[in-house]
Order: structure tokens, then sequence, then C-alpha cells
């Protein structure tokens, strides 16, 4: 369902006026961010800041209070989490939950789940094994066995599966060796070339801040900080104080 | 008697009660798997199978056709037992979830013996079910109905074997065992996944009802009770959440039990199910994850 006040077919995510709260606590207060086609967006934060509640709350795990999720404007808020999956919103969550007793290859055949064109998974596959070579050679092991960087490729690889026309990534840099992270940064860098919208949340400023186009800051459930990366990357001082919220 | 040939007897009971102690284990451990959620209304799946059976045969049916659709009866109820009772209350406390099947259980026994009265009925099995198959002159004996029992119970677990590690939906299961919340987030839709799990699980439990009251000749609204308490013993011994684990530690305990009471001095077997039900506490002091399962991951 389109809508009148606001059509913009650029935008591929609109969140306007997110309040979550878990008991008597607030996660996120009257929150707004969108994120626009073949757009990186990077929302940054401290611990408990309220970024993966946002992540989660866009793909329906959480549900919001008050405010809406719109996606190419149509609202999805409300929606459960398998239909919000079909509408093309793909979520690797933090701390990348494989399934670990299962192969990879059986990983990727679930970030599939909701896919129509069954025609097409195969080749998504190869294509995700080009991207990340070390996966076709373990296709067949428990993804529980892999180091982290590998679980984070097939984390990564998984969520592609879905062909998401937005993909939230959780911390992808999480517990993984800096080279690594490198390299999935990389990679990242490479879906972006290819059009893939993204919304990141990370701790790591700086990996973030490389490859996104804009970034919002959180802090206690409210944006203290927005605007292009690479101004924030220039005003780092910003940023920290953004995090911290200490006056300047 | 020639001690090898009774043995051979022996394991042959050993096989056919630890059949069934594992079809009723393998469901309860599968909920679990999923929910986390231990489904004490999952032997009363046994009494509606074979009160199912019971009363589609009385109506005219083939005792074989009303055993299938008695099958099927415990299916459907255990997905309805799901869907009205489990569901509402689905992330709710686990003492929530605890209390709420004790009382579905109450409610089919009572709605049982409402139905049925609380004495036992003849089941009306197929004479040749009963007939004696003897081997070696007459040392081994036993009926057809632990052929049946043995027979049926391997061809269930093959069927659920192809099942879950062949088909999609089998997959799904599998990742919705490991971690529900992550199989949210993939896309997969769990409501429809708990569903074919409660199918299957109450479908198995519908089969140990009709073999059950198949051996025992008789049909009774609590028949599922003391079954049920074993099928907990053994999913705990094989690890609770695992189908393989449920399997073993179905078998296991079948033939513990009958070790008891063939092998040790006639003034231990009174003691049979204290032994059992030590054994449950043994596993959960010592090795609370069972046989076969890894130690659990603490998810956040």
């Amino acid at each position: 369902m389109a809508t009148a006040d606001h059509i913009d077919t650029d935008e591929v995510l609109g969140v306007r006026g997110l309040t979550v709260t878990y008991g008597a606590v607030t996660a996120l207060r009257d929150l707004s961010i969108e994120v626009r086609r073949g757009e990186v967006v990077a929302l940054l934060g401290a611990n408990g800041a309220g970024k993966s509640t946002m992540l989660r709350t866009i793909s329906g795990v959480v549900r919001p209070r008050a405010g809406e999720v719109r996606l190419e404007g149509d609202r999805i808020d409300g929606l459960r989490p398998s239909q919000i999956v079909a509408r093309g919103v793909a979520h690797s969550p933090e701390g990348r939950r494989l399934f670990g007793s299962l192969t990879v290859a059986e990983n990727l055949r679930l970030g599939a789940a909701q896919r129509r064109d069954r025609e097409n998974v195969e080749a998504d596959r190869e294509r995700l094994y080009d991207l990340f070579p070390i996966l076709r050679e373990r296709s067949q092991q428990q993804s529980g066995t892999l180091s982290g960087g590998e679980q984070q490729m097939v984390a990564l690889s998984r969520a592609l599966m879905a062909r998401p026309r937005l993909l939230l990534l959780d911390e992808p840099s999480l517990g993984i060796a800096p080279l690594i992270v490198q390299q999935i940064f990389a990679s990242l860098a490479e879906l972006k070339e290819t059009g893939v919208t993204m919304l990141l949340v990370e701790q790591n400023i700086n990996v973030a801040l490389g490859l996104a186009d804009r970034a919002y800051v959180l802090r206690t459930g409210e944006i203290s900080l927005e605007g292009p990366a690479a101004d924030l990357k220039r005003n780092y001082e910003e940023v920290a104080a953004a995090y911290l919220g200490v006056r300047r | 008697m020639n001690m090898g040939l009774y043995i051979v007897q022996q394991g042959i009971n050993a096989v056919s009660l630890g059949s069934l102690y594992a079809l009723v284990a393998i469901g309860l451990s599968m909920v679990f798997g999923i929910l986390r959620m231990t489904n004490f209304a999952h032997g009363d799946m046994m009494m509606v199978g074979a009160f199912g059976t019971l009363l589609i045969n009385a109506a005219g049916a083939p005792f074989w056709l009303a055993a299938l659709c008695g099958v099927a009866v415990g299916a459907a109820a255990g997905v309805i037992v799901e869907r009205l009772a489990y569901r509402p209350v689905r992330g709710a406390p686990d003492v929530t979830l605890l209390l709420t099947s004790l009382a579905v259980t109450y409610i089919l026994e009572n709605l049982g013996i409402l139905i049925f009265s609380s004495s036992p009925r003849n089941f009306p099995i197929p004479d040749i079910m009963n007939s004696a198959i003897q081997l070696a002159g007459g040392q081994i004996t036993f009926t057809a109905i632990n052929v049946v029992t043995i027979a049926l119970t391997v061809a269930a677990l093959a069927l659920l074997g192809w099942f879950v590690t062949r088909t999609d939906v089998g997959l799904g299961m599998r990742a919705a065992a490991e971690d529900l919340g992550a199989a949210q987030m993939v896309g997969l839709d769990v409501d429809r996944l708990i569903v074919v799990a409660f199918a299957i699980a109450s479908a198995f439990a519908g089969l140990a009802g009709v073999l059950w009251a198949a051996q025992s000749g008789i049909v009774e609204p609590d028949m599922g009770f003391t079954p049920l308490l074993k099928a907990f013993v053994a999913a705990i011994v094989g690890g609770f959440g695992s189908i393989s684990g449920a399997l073993v530690g179905g078998y296991v305990l079948g033939a513990l039990e009958i070790l008891i009471v063939a092998f040790l001095p006639s003034s231990v077997s009174p003691y049979r199910d204290a032994i059992v039900f030590g054994l449950l506490i043994v596993f959960l002091l010592f090795k609370p994850n069972g046989l076969m399962n890894r130690p659990q991951e603490v998810k956040l």
C-alpha cells in the first residue's frame, strides 16, 4: 500500500517516530532514519545504545510501541518476521547465529527459505561461493566447526541468499581477527558496488565509516549525530563525543 | 534351557518394548527441541490414538484401516492442542508452559473418563496378531504383535530420518530446534514448523498407543501416563531435544527393564520402575546432556 503523504521511490527503508520498550526500559525513543536505494548506512553507538534493537524491530522480531517502519513505501511493522524476509529484508544477526550442526550448504539453503524463484537459488549460491571461495571448499562441513571469520562469511551469505532489497548487518566484525575483518569489509564493498542496500550496525567506527555513505550515531535510544560518512570520518572527536554524550 | 536362546528371546522382548519407548520419547524430544517445553500431554495422544482406533473399528472399519485413522486422529489432536493451548502462551515463562501442558493432560484424561468411563476396555485386535511364533523348537516364542511393533517402528523411524535429512521442511525443523530465534530471522515460518513437529510427534505417540493397546489388549484413559514418564527418562538419558538421543534412550530403557526382569533375581523385579527412575536422577546429576547431546550453548 503506497501512501500519498510520502512518495519517494528511492527510499528503501523509512523508519519514523519509532519507540521500542522492553518492560519499563525504553530502548528506542521516537527515532527516525532512512536508507536510500544503493546506500550503505551505518548505525554507530556504544553498547546498549539500541542499535541491535533497531535491526530487530525492522526485521519484525521485536514489536515497536509506536512509530512505523516502511519498506519501499509499504508499512512492514506488524508483519511476522517470515513475511518481512519475504518482502526483501534479510538480517545477518549479531553473533552470527548459524545453525552450527548443519552444513554450510544447508545454512545457505535455509537463507533462501522465502524465495519463490527456486530456479535461481543455485546460481546465487555459486555467486556467493565465488565471493567467498573458502565456503565452497567447506560447503559440506558443519558450520559450527568453522573459524569465526568463516562463520561470518556464512552468516553474510545466508542473508544474501534471500536476495534482499535491504540487508541488515549486525556487527559483522565482532570477535573476528583484524585481517579477516578487512577481508569481509572488502567483500561488502564489492557487494555495495553491485547495488546492495545495507544498514550496518558496527562498534568498529573506522571500518564502518570506510564502507558507509552516511551514518547515524545512537546514544541511549536517540540519534545524537548524523551525517555523511566522509564528514564524520574527518571529525572523529565529534563522533566519539556523540558516543559518550559529552558536550563540547 | 539354552542360555543363548534365552538371551535371543529376551532381546526380542527388549527391542519390542524399547520401540514403544522410542516412539513416545522421539515426539517428546522433538517438541522440546523446538519449544524448550516438556509436553506432559504427549502421553495422552497414545490414549487418543488407541480410542480413535477402537471407535472407528466399532463403526465398521477393518482393524488396519481403523488403526491408521487412529494414528491420524492422534496427530490431529496434537495439532489442535498446540493451536488452542500452547500457542497462546508461547513466549511466556517456562513454568507457564509446563503448567499448561499439565492442565491439558488433566483435561484430556478426564474427557476420556467422561466419554469412555475409567474402566478398561478390550482392544479389538485381530486374532492373527496374537498368534504365537515359535523358533528353535519352541524355545523362542513371541507373538505377531511383537514383530509388527518392531517393523512399524523401524518403518516410522526410517520415514522420519528421510524427512528431517532430505526435505526442506525437515531441514527447517532441525534449524528451528537449534536456534528458534535465528530460524525466525532467516525467514522460516516458525508457526508452521511447530505445527509439523506436533503433528509428527503426536502421530508417533498415536502409533505407540495403538501398539501398546494391542500388546496389553486393553485401552483406558490414563494409559499414556506411565509410558510418558518412561519416555521422559528415555529422552533425558539420550539427551533431551535430540531425536537420535531419544531413539537410543528408548532402546536403552527397554533393554534395561528386560534385563532387570529377566536376568536379575526375581526379588529385584518389583523395583523395576524404581531403578528406571533412579537412572533418571543419576543422569540428571552426572550427565544432564544425555548420551548423544553436546553440552548446551548459552543462547542470548
